[in-house]
């Protein structure tokens, strides 16, 4: 369990499961709202991780 | 205005629900007739907190000197018995040369955070307000 990308989805995963389940009481919302909310973490992390690219550390 | 003995039953109640809710993740719902929320909070909460002291993250001491320390201190204890579980044990004693130290870390903490909207939750619940 070292890879980056791994970790990251997983994270993503148990957030969005748990906000959804909190934020809606329907089954087929709590899939929608969910899969959304996981969509968006996966899509903010990579673009976030191509902006810090040209940055060395 | 004096409370009832009636108000003073359901405050209780509701104090020994967000208790619960707080020890058990999930408790709470199942507590409220809400089973599928409250089965997933009880498998999803322990396992990202497990996951987190699998990845060699901390759990952090109540050191009043370090404020940072002591509000991650605050997060970790947001998940309830497992914490205490976890820390009788000899776990969570993290291992800041390991990789995924940083990564457990955000497990925990965030596994104690949300175990704490959880609870906010089963309180609104409890109210009528969901």
């Amino acid at each position: 369990m070292r890879s980056h990308l791994f970790l990251l989805v997983l994270f993503a995963m148990f957030v969005s499961l748990v906000f959804a389940v909190i934020a809606r009481d329907n089954a087929r919302e709590q899939i929608k709202l969910g899969g959304l909310m996981f969509a968006g973490f996966l899509a903010s992390a990579i673009v976030l991780s191509w902006l810090m690219y040209p940055f060395p550390l | 205005m004096r409370a009832t003995a009636a108000d003073e039953t359901q405050s209780g109640a509701l104090v020994l629900l967000c208790v619960a809710a707080w020890a058990i993740p999930g408790a709470g719902h199942l507590w409220l007739g809400r089973r599928n929320k409250g089965l997933v909070f009880l498998i999803a909460l322990p396992l990202m907190f497990a996951i987190g002291l699998a990845l060699r993250g901390r759990l952090f001491p109540f050191d009043l000197s370090d404020p940072l320390v002591a509000l991650a201190a605050l997060a970790d204890f947001g998940i309830g018995l497992t914490y205490f579980i976890a820390a009788g044990l000899g776990y969570g004693a993290g291992d800041v040369r390991a990789v995924t130290y940083e990564y457990g870390n955000a497990f925990l903490i965030v596994a104690g955070l949300l175990n704490v909207l959880v609870v906010i939750d089963a309180y609104d619940v409890a109210l009528g307000r969901k």
